[in-house]
């Protein structure tokens, strides 16, 4: 029997998102699921109730009747006391849960001997849980909202321009903390035309703050700040003061600031104090996108925003339901991805999979015990095991054209140079002088040809082996002088085999020469295909 | 003409064919070269037949032989479709190699040439001669052997004896030793026995060497061949005492040996392994049993999906293998290509260096089809940029794109270097089936998470794909 997938209207006050798209309801239906969705669920985020039935959802009236139905209950914010009390015993639940944050919470749920999947407890350095991180998908569309949030309050153009009424400077963002949501506000910042710089206490995220075009403004103090699974960590005290000074400079210059700093089970930092507002130009904005954990600005009032100073400092916590479609429809892909991942067998059932990391991470609570925090991931011992082997794989660089892979061991050059000292003795002591000669060309040829060859592009390779077969056709000479030679000038009588010569050089010419112009023409016609 | 005049002729005859090579060194400079080469060769053939060694009771015959032989090779030259490229040239080498033999046996049944001659001298002649003819011997039937395996009149699987490298080394001992009654035989008639003796095995060398060669390896044994076709003339111009051939021959001979050199570093396998031969396997070989399954599942895609992803994506990088050239699909590449790019997507071509038949195979078909060089990259120029690559499409090729010759090291290719599709965001392969490549390995590529198998005949294929970007 497949299993019943419901989707309640969000209950949080000012929640526009839903947990499922009419587009991934058509999806789960192949997975071989039935889907069951609240009336009006998806209306805030512009989804009607007739595209879910179209792609083939059952629409019901109230959320008691679909809590009681529903296998599988998909989410996005955290549920509600009374929402934990409508689900089914040993249900199952898919959401946002926050377990650190929520130990009530999931008290409850495991008294209910539900399983839950917090998305947001996602292993996401697991390179196969990238399909599936909620948090990325709505982290980037916040960092896009602050963006907009910020022009919306701002009272200038982004870009500069020059027109006929005069100059316009382009405005100056700047952006603390390069996590996903910085670096999709980066991008949003820097494509609408702005001045962007950013900051981040992990110096490895420059390339990629630079990469969306914005400028990496650095900390003057060594100290590395990456902590575990992508996040920042907090830095020492010296640190902190230059970084501070930092922020300072950053407040006087700029017109816009972005702030995203968040470390994981603690208060947001308090980046932007409340003199560095007060240094800042009026009509400046600050979008605190940490307003939920308690704001990177002193001055910040989560869930609202307010003029301080002249600053307006914007401080919704609700950024990504703001662009409910958008996000609606990024989360719902993520929580296909993870049925699918539930669901192989593409049979409506799903197999909650405790050796599978991905799953191990997410399964907050199974079957009513509480398996959260998970065991720390193996996943770096594992890494470390899997590069040890790729390190005893030679990295076989193919050698540029000339360039020789490093000089050669000496003992190697030694012995190549003693066999051919030894061969040369040995030419020189037996052979006659008219040898010689040719030998010494012969060798020198060589060479050139090594030193030649070697200039010719691989894309060129073809061409250049049908031209040589084109010129060793020169053994068309051989035959040339061999065919009529001039004897008079030999005293010696001899009986010369005149008509086998002559035929055996003809033969030999005739097929030189196939060569010969076979050769140069079929060059000459690759060599006119190649063209820019 | 003097003697004087013809040397200086062949000096400007020599300069002409290094600065033929040397022009092959970019696209811009290539049609000089090739023009260099024909007015080298021209000058070396008119000083030879007006010069002092050839009176003009051989004019008729000459003109004749070249009459014959010029109209057979530009008719050839004008026939052969671009695919048949690997074939051609193989046959060329063996008519180099069969000249090398006919002029080395004229030399020798000719008395007049020894007549002053040291006896050192004599004996340096004499070895001239025979390895000449060696040479040229194996040079024919193992060009012979690799035409027939290109045009799949042969099989390309490896063909061993038992005992192959005893036959060999009985092969060369018996030649050794007929050498040795060669130089002290006192006349023609008696030298005539250990000089057919020799050239039968020769020749049956040539057949047994490249017999066991298989398919994958070819792009090296046309480089061989190649190579071994200009130290035949090498050899002809020491028996005749003659600069020009023995330059010439010298300039051919290293341009094969560093194109062997280069194709085997591209497989990271040494020369010699690949001339002793049993590598390369025939196509659609089963995978090995016992051999570690990669996990993960095969994900395949339509043509229509596929011009999907072709058209939000930003940076493209097609890479093309022998697959591409036997569906003739390339002038279907070049059309997706243009159309691609006139949306504003990056594309490029990424070759490897032993894909195709022989060397630089790709880049022909490709020209042939009216891409761009300039877009056409070889594998070191573009292999880091994949991670900036959102659709990468593999066309026919399997081994060049393997991973698990980077993360293996039980593959059997563990260590070649490869082309790094699986770092760009979707790469997508086209195939005919789940059949393995000529290495006879699973690809694990195949079921990456970011994979997608485009089944079918890649010309069929993407003329779907091209119907779709173009709707």
């Amino acid at each position: 029997m497949s299993l019943l997938i419901g989707v309640p209207k969000e209950t949080f006050p000012g929640e526009k998102r839903v947990a499922t798209v009419p587009g991934v309801v058509e999806k789960l239906i192949k997975l071989g699921f039935r889907v069951a969705i609240e009336s009006s669920a998806g209306e805030a985020a512009n989804f009607t109730d007739d595209a879910y039935r179209t792609a083939g959802a059952s629409v019901v009236p109230t959320a008691a009747e679909l809590w009681a139905q529903s296998d599988i209950v998909f989410k996005v914010r955290p549920p509600s006391p009374e929402e934990v009390g409508l689900l089914r015993e040993g249900g199952m639940l898919v959401d946002f849960i926050w377990p650190a944050q929520n130990p009530a919470l999931m008290q409850q749920l495991a008294a209910k001997k539900a399983t839950v999947l917090a998305i947001d407890s996602l292993p996401r350095q697991l390179s196969r849980a990238q399909k599936m991180d909620a948090l990325t998908s709505m982290a980037g569309v916040s960092g896009y909202r602050a963006v907009i949030e910020a022009a919306n309050a701002f009272g200038r153009f982004f870009n500069g321009q020059i027109t006929a009424a005069g100059k316009i400077p382009p405005a100056k963002v700047f952006i603390a903390g390069a996590g996903v949501a910085g670096l999709a506000a980066i991008g949003t910042a820097a494509n609408l035309g702005a001045i962007v710089r950013a900051n981040d206490t992990r110096a490895e995220v420059a390339d990629q703050v630079v990469s969306l075009g914005g400028e990496f403004v650095k900390v003057d103090y060594e100290e590395e700040g990456s902590g575990g699974g992508g996040y920042a960590k907090v830095m020492s005290e010296g640190f902190q003061n230059a970084q501070r000074e930092m922020y300072a400079k950053q407040a006087r210059e700029s017109d816009i600031i972005i702030t995203t700093a968040l470390i994981p089970g603690k208060p947001a930092p308090k980046l932007i104090t409340a003199d560095m507002v007060k240094s800042m130009k009026p009509g400046s904005v600050i979008v605190d996108m940490a307003a939920e954990q308690g704001g990177n600005c002193e001055l910040t009032e989560p869930g609202t925003a307010v003029v301080k100073h002249g600053v307006t400092i914007v401080g919704y916590t609700d950024l990504a339901s703001r662009l409910a479609t958008q996000s609606s429809t990024l989360y719902s892909n993520n929580l296909l991805r993870l049925t699918e991942e539930l669901c192989k067998t593409k049979d409506g059932v799903v197999d909650v999979n405790m050796e599978d990391d991905a799953i191990r991470g997410l399964t907050v609570i199974k079957d009513g015990t509480i398996t959260w925090p998970p065991p720390p991931p193996k996943l770096p011992a594992a890494a470390a095991a899997v590069a040890k082997p790729t390190a005893v794989v030679p990295k076989a660089k193919a050698k540029g054209h000339g360039e020789a892979s490093g000089p050669m061991s000496g003992t190697k050059t030694a012995v190549i140079f003693g066999v051919g000292a030894l061969l040369f003795l040995l030419v020189g002591r037996f052979a006659p002088a008219s040898f010689l000669g040719h030998f010494t060309v012969f060798i020198l040829a060589c060479f050139v040809g090594y030193m030649v060859v070697w200039n010719v592009k691989p894309a060129l390779h073809t061409p250049l082996m049908s031209v040589t077969n084109a010129v060793s056709s020169i053994i068309a000479i051989g035959a040339l002088v061999q065919i009529a030679p001039d004897l008079s000038k030999i005293s010696v009588d001899l009986t010369r085999p005149q008509e086998w010569i002559r035929w055996l050089s003809v033969a030999a010419i005739a097929l030189a020469t196939i060569n010969m112009f076979g050769g140069f023409a079929v060059t000459q016609r690759m060599l006119q295909m190649f063209r820019k | 003409m003097t003697a004087s005049l013809s040397t200086v002729s062949y000096i400007g005859a020599t300069i002409l064919f290094i600065l033929c090579l040397g022009g092959l060194s970019n696209q811009e400079t290539s049609r000089r070269g090739n023009l260099y080469g024909m007015i080298g060769m021209a000058i070396a053939v008119v000083a030879t037949i007006f010069g002092v060694q050839v009176t003009p009771a051989g004019l008729p015959y000459i003109i004749g032989a070249m009459a014959v032989g010029a109209a057979i090779g530009l008719y050839a030259a004008r026939v052969v479709q671009m695919t048949q490229m690997p074939e051609l040239v193989a046959l060329m080498h063996s008519l180099v190699g069969l000249a090398a033999m006919l002029v080395g046996y004229a030399n020798f049944i000719d008395p007049a040439v020894s007549v002053g001659l040291t006896p050192a001298e004599n004996t340096i002649h004499e070895v001239e001669m025979y390895l000449g003819v060696l040479i040229g011997a194996v040079t024919f039937s193992g060009s012979v052997i690799a035409f027939g395996k290109l045009s799949a009149k042969i099989t390309g699987k490896p063909v061993l004896l038992p005992g192959r490298h005893l036959l060999n080394l009985a092969g060369l001992l018996v030649v050794i030793y007929f050498g040795y009654a060669f130089i002290h035989a006192h006349s023609v008639a008696e030298a005539m026995t250990p000089m057919i003796v020799m050239t039968v095995v020769a020749l049956l060398f040539g057949v047994h060497m490249v017999m066991a060669i298989g398919g994958a390896d070819m792009p090296v044994v046309v480089s061989m061949l190649n190579s071994y076709s200009g130290w035949a003339a090498a050899a002809t111009g020491f028996m005749l005492n003659n600069d020009l051939l023995i330059v010439t021959g010298a300039l051919v001979g290293s341009s094969g040996a560093i194109l062997s050199y280069i194709m085997c570093s591209a497989m990271n396998r040494n020369f010699i392994s690949v001339i002793a031969g049993g590598f390369g396997t025939d196509s659609g070989a089963a995978a090995k049993p016992g051999g570690v399954q990669p996990a993960g599942e095969v994900n395949p895609i339509l043509a229509a999906e596929t011009a999907e992803l072709l058209r939000d994506a930003k940076n493209v990088i097609i890479v093309p293998g022998y697959g591409m050239a036997v569906a003739q699909a390339q002038h279907t590449v070049n059309e997706i290509t243009q159309a691609l790019r006139k949306k504003g997507i990056n594309v490029r071509f990424g070759i490897h260096p032993v894909a195709g038949r022989m060397p630089g195979h790709m880049n022909v078909l490709l020209a042939e089809a009216k891409v761009p060089y300039d877009i056409v990259f070889e594998m070191d120029e573009l292999n880091d940029d994949f991670p900036n690559t959102d659709v990468a499409i593999v066309i026919g090729a399997n081994d060049i794109v393997n991973p698990a010759a980077q993360d293996d090291p039980t593959s059997p290719i563990a260590g070649m270097p490869v082309l790094e599709v699986w770092k760009a965001k979707h790469s997508i392969v086209m195939k005919r089936s789940m059949a393995s490549g000529y290495a006879g390995v699973d690809n694990p590529l195949f079921y990456k998470d970011n994979n997608r198998m485009l089944f079918g005949d890649a010309k069929k294929m993407l003329d779907e794909v091209l119907g779709a970007l173009n709707s």
